[in-house]
């Protein structure tokens, strides 16, 4: 398959320019910030001559070029800097934000993969009909409420009303896994809410084409029962595109983590970036950042490289 | 046939009808809110803070006193002037973008190309903290982030829309006649990728107020003492526990409706034009 390596290669080398674009545009943008960053740390009434000095230990007097190669040579070596605010490295604090995140969006996609794929499935299967334009229209709508706001009327109800679960995710040392499973739960619905609609509305249409298929009109005919058709024949081709729709909102995912992690106080890659912001700590922000990026840069391309080995028309193309 | 394509099916979806009501209602309270209020949204009343809702306010009264109906009702306004704001600036500039690469291509074409790419690998919502961190959040810094992220979404939209365009025979006709690149780009090609531009706006409108909304409960977006909806949650989310809701209930409820009404308009046209 000497067509299949060259289009990995090409997808490869892609991912490679996106990256360096993406870490150029991520030091850039930080390099704007007003004022100097020595001033920054040490404050408006701080001597010039000590707001010299530390910026000369940091390095940020040297020119942009050679900033960004230090930088981003480190980066790769694992070293991402010093953070300003705690003046201590980076790194530790993004793998375990990083790793929290993950646990959060695991348990969002656990709970909106099936829930969605179904609710397309069955939507294609009754096309036209109320139960279709219910599930079309409710998708649409959620698809585009923010998630503070669905937050807020998730904790008014579950948490303040209802008192069902925890309103705050914040996780001390000691608690046990199904205390913390417990605590994601109203923190992954928000994002369930936002992902719902697109997925839903891929599977649906995914479905639909396949229904109508030559394929499909042809194991009908043959006399298999629908189930089999459904699952053989229409799902198998339905639910391509959709994996590269799950894929790309890994992306989403993380902007909304952003929200959703400071509104229910939870220490992830999305409250890290915030809090980074708000004190203008710039080696995290920078570090944050650029891990998210690269992050969805290598979902996309893992879901490329799925969709392409599950479909064999683009495998012998 | 006329009446069943374009215009006409607009008007008569259901869903569409339903957006614009909503839309209209809050397009309303944003342009004669300050005059329809019985109480000042900017007044603190400091004896009378975090009431309950009652026969004199209504949706009863932030931890400044504030009038929760008042703001509600005026809170439409920043968000609405913010959001299109960004998105016909975004519109304009795409547009432009779009025909010069998708007329014109080469090297530019290539570049918007990895652009894109670039932009698309982040999130919104971080893109727009690290601009803002940089800039400072003001209103003005709030509408140039949008504009400058959607600008090349909306450019891919138009380029796709110019490319099956300039195959076309009056396109080749109007070559031919020597007309001139900018006149063949915006007289000849423009009238006839309007409707995916119109459909590509309202979308793009929907998130540029997700997108507002979400920043300005995040600290980064409009700032206080403004009415805007995701200012007051941020402002009062801290006190939900206590069961103060009415304090940020309305202006999620109200956060909520205007972005499911946009998106309404969105599909209705999308759905008639396709």
């Amino acid at each position: 398959m000497p067509h299949l390596a060259r289009q990995i290669g090409q997808r490869l080398g892609l991912s490679l320019l996106t990256l360096l674009l993406l870490s150029i545009v991520v030091f850039a943008g930080a390099q704007v910030l007003p004022g100097n960053v020595g001033r920054a740390i040490l404050g408006p009434l701080a001597d010039p001559a000590a707001v010299a000095a530390i910026n000369h230990e940091l390095g940020a007097d040297q020119p942009l070029v050679l900033r960004y190669l230090g930088w981003i040579g480190k980066f790769l070596l694992g070293d991402m800097g010093q953070s300003y605010v705690f003046r201590s490295p980076v790194a530790p604090f993004v793998g375990a934000a990083l790793l929290n995140s993950l646990k959060l969006a695991a348990v969002a996609f656990v709970i909106v993969v099936p829930l969605s794929i179904g609710a397309g499935v069955y939507a294609a299967t009754r096309v036209g009909r109320w139960q279709d334009r219910t599930i079309s229209i409710a998708g649409l709508s959620l698809t585009v409420v923010p998630e503070f706001v669905s937050a807020i009327a998730l904790i008014l109800l579950f948490g303040v009303w209802l008192r069902w679960l925890p309103i705050s995710a914040a996780i001390r040392p000691g608690t046990d896994w199904l205390e913390q499973l417990r605590r994601l739960i109203m923190p992954a619905l928000p994002l369930v809410i936002v992902l719902f609609g697109y997925i839903a509305r891929m599977a649906r249409a995914g479905t639909v084409a396949a229904l109508e298929a030559d394929y499909t009109r042809t194991a009908v005919l043959k006399g298999l029962p629908q189930r089999t058709v459904i699952f053989r024949h229409v799902l198998r081709n339905a639910l391509l595109p959709t994996i590269t729709v799950v894929a790309s909102q890994i992306g989403y995912m993380i902007g909304g983590l952003v929200v959703v992690e400071t509104l229910f106080r939870y220490q992830g890659i999305g409250s890290l970036i915030l809090m980074a912001a708000r004190g203008k700590d710039l080696p995290m922000l920078e570090a944050g950042i650029l891990v998210v990026g690269a992050l969805f840069v290598l979902a996309t391309l893992a879901a490329d490289m799925l969709q392409a080995g599950l479909d064999p028309r683009q495998r012998a193309r | 046939m006329s009446e069943r394509s374009g215009l006409g099916r607009v008007v008569r979806s259901s869903v569409f009808l339903a957006g614009l009501v909503i839309v209209l209602f809050w397009v309303g309270c944003a342009l004669f809110g300050r005059w329809l209020v019985p109480i000042d949204p900017y007044r603190d009343d400091l004896l009378n803070t975090l009431a309950a809702p009652s026969a004199a306010h209504w949706f009863g009264t932030d931890q400044l006193g504030r009038d929760v109906f008042a703001r509600v009702v005026v809170g439409a306004g920043p968000i609405l002037s913010v959001a299109p704001a960004a998105t016909l600036l975004a519109t304009v500039a795409g547009t432009a973008l779009g025909l010069l690469t998708g007329y014109v291509g080469g090297w530019l074409d290539t570049v918007l190309g990895r652009l894109i790419e670039v932009l698309l690998a982040l999130p919104l919502i971080v893109v727009s903290l690290l601009v803002l961190v940089a800039l400072g959040p003001s209103t003005i810094t709030v509408i140039a982030v949008i504009a400058i992220i959607f600008t090349p979404l909306i450019a891919r939209t138009v380029r796709a829309a110019v490319l099956a365009e300039r195959g076309l025979d009056y396109v080749a006709a109007a070559e031919l006649r020597g007309e001139s690149a900018a006149n063949i780009m915006f007289v000849e090609i423009l009238p006839n990728v309007l409707p995916p531009i119109l459909v590509e706006t309202t979308v793009r409108l929907g998130y540029a107020i997700f997108t507002v909304a979400s920043l300005s409960f995040l600290g980064f977006g409009i700032q206080p003492p403004s009415a805007d909806w995701g200012l007051a949650i941020s402002e009062n989310y801290g006190m939900i526990v206590g069961g103060y809701w009415w304090t940020v209930s309305f202006a999620a409820a109200a956060t909520a409706s205007l972005v499911v009404g946009v998106n309404l308009v969105a599909d209705g046209i999308q759905a008639a034009l396709e």
